[in-house]
């Protein structure tokens, strides 16, 4: 194996790339697009002055997208201030416990195919690739593959890793000696563990028709045609779909946004974040940010076939047709085939990764800007009486509609 | 190990964040600053007294509710097995999932009863 293959397929170079390329930069993005989709609902103009004043030419203003770099700038300048009488150890710990694990978290997000780099200006050939026969074996080494982390029990990492953050909040609200900011600690806590039954409960519908934990495997069994994908999982029963509804509902409660800021609650407790100020501030800020584009990533690998762009195979653009098992190999008979370089493929599924991601973004910047915040007893109501209640009735649909398809 | 590395790697940039905050940030510490935020007003009291018992109830309720998930998954991953083994269909696997949650329903029900959940 080339080293330059062997760096890029190690995980610290993929975490990397899906951190610090792609994710960081989305989810900085994001502060913007909140700040200026709010804008847009309200007919204020929100942020659109940050510019770039180039000596003679005149400057560059991109509708204000340059105001998350002079965000970043002022918060890093800012002073770094620990008040008085807070637990300091506690306190400096609290904002690396909430940034850290949601990076850690997107590990397990399959983010694209795997990659061979010796194919990549040939269209790739599946046949030979499925058969694994030694004379063709040279155009598949050095495969990278587009997932940091791969392991069967998949979807529990994120379960287990997203918990920690969740620390965080709590940690710095008793850590300030601030009674608002405990109040704001409590209340994240309470609400986490509130809809963390229902956020795995939910999926487990999902587990139930993949029969898989394993999101790459689930996103290969989802395949390229989007009446496949598992929103529209529909055995008897729209399982996929109800089972989205609730996972997004309990997910969004677990980002703590409107309309479950309670922890903020900006105009009564500000929050568990009350003491922090500057870049301090910043990284629980940015953890909220990351932390829907994680919730994004998920939804899209179960509920929305991943890095699939429909009807694009591994090999090219297939419409109609169908597969036919022909001495042990798929085969696909009848339909519409257009050819395509594995490059341009790879190109394509990656971008409609990121297509998914950025849309679901939006889909939970419209709902907090759309709907009002809940109450203390709503919010606990809507987790502990309807969503826990209704995940454990999918479950058991889901389970009898399965074994009414086997019989 | 992966997941080791990425753990590293993502404590390691939370750490960076957190050196650029210490060393480019100027400080100023006056008396005033150094305490706790309160929107100007003297703090009455500490901040460690009392706080409600419900936020204790719901970690008790997320301890039983959430084992009782863990026990879900190795079903939902196994179900095809359970109920579909050398082409008979059997209903083991569902009965089974059914008497689990029913009796994790009579729980929930008597919570709820109780009131321990909800917030009156």
């Amino acid at each position: 194996m080339h080293i330059v293959y062997a760096i890029l397929d190690n995980p610290a170079t993929k975490w990397a790339v899906l951190a610090m390329v792609m994710v960081m930069p989305l989810a900085s993005l994001l502060t913007w697009a909140e700040r200026r989709q709010s804008a847009m609902m309200q007919d204020r103009l929100g942020p659109n002055r940050a510019r770039i004043p180039w000596p003679v030419v005149g400057r560059t203003r991109l509708w204000g997208i340059l105001h998350f770099i002079a965000d970043a700038i002022k918060m890093i300048a800012k002073e770094d201030f620990v008040p008085g009488s807070v637990h300091r150890g506690l306190f400096v710990l609290a904002p690396i416990l909430a940034l850290a694990p949601v990076l850690v978290a997107f590990a397990i997000i399959p983010f694209g195919p795997t990659i061979y780099p010796h194919s990549f200006t040939s269209v790739l050939d599946t046949y030979h690739l499925a058969a694994g026969s030694p004379e063709t074996a040279a155009a598949f080494t050095d495969s990278i593959r587009l997932q940091v982390f791969q392991v069967e029990f998949g979807l529990i990492f994120y379960f287990a890793i997203l918990t920690l953050a969740n620390y965080g909040g709590t940690i710095a609200g008793w850590a300030s000696y601030n009674k608002w900011a405990l109040l704001g600690g409590l209340r994240s806590s309470s609400q986490m563990m509130s809809y963390e039954v229902s956020m795995g409960l939910s999926l487990i519908a999902m587990f139930l028709i993949w029969g898989t934990l394993e999101p790459g495997a689930m996103v290969q069994l989802q395949g390229s045609e989007p009446w496949k994908w598992g929103i529209v999982a529909w055995p008897f029963v729209p399982i996929g779909l109800i089972s989205f509804v609730l996972f997004f509902t309990a997910a969004i409660a677990e980002t703590k946004r409107a309309p479950f800021d309670l922890p903020e609650g900006e105009p009564e407790i500000i929050g568990y974040f009350v003491e922090y100020s500057g870049l301090r501030w910043g990284m629980f800020f940015l953890a909220e940010f990351i932390e829907i584009v994680f919730i994004a990533a998920v939804i899209t690998t179960v509920f929305f076939g991943g890095y699939q762009l429909p009807f694009l195979d591994a090999d090219g653009f297939r419409f109609g047709g169908e597969w036919v098992l022909v001495n042990g190999q798929q085969v696909h008979l009848g339909g519409a085939f257009a050819p395509l370089p594995h490059g341009i493929v790879t190109a394509l599924q990656i971008g409609a990764f990121g297509a998914k991601v950025i849309l679901l973004c939006w889909f939970q910047l419209m709902i907090r800007w759309t709907l009002p915040r809940m109450r203390v007893d709503q919010l606990m109501n809507l987790g502990w009486k309807i969503l826990l209640p209704s995940s454990l009735g999918l479950i058991m649909i889901a389970a009898l509609a399965k074994l009414i398809s086997f019989l | 190990m992966p997941a080791g590395l990425a753990i590293v790697l993502a404590a390691g940039f939370a750490g960076l964040l957190f050196a650029l905050a210490v060393f480019v940030g100027p400080s100023a510490v006056t008396p005033e600053k150094l305490k706790p935020f309160e929107c100007g007003s003297e703090p009455i009291g500490s901040p460690r007294g009392r706080y409600s018992v419900k936020f204790y109830q719901v970690a008790i309720l997320f301890l039983v509710f959430d084992i009782e998930a863990a026990f879900m998954y190795p079903w939902a991953l196994l179900y095809r097995q359970l109920s579909f083994s050398g082409g008979h269909v059997s209903i083991f696997g569902f009965v089974e999932m059914l008497l689990f949650v029913v009796t994790l329903v009579v729980a929930l029900a008597y919570v709820w009863r109780k009131k321990a959940i909800g917030w009156d």
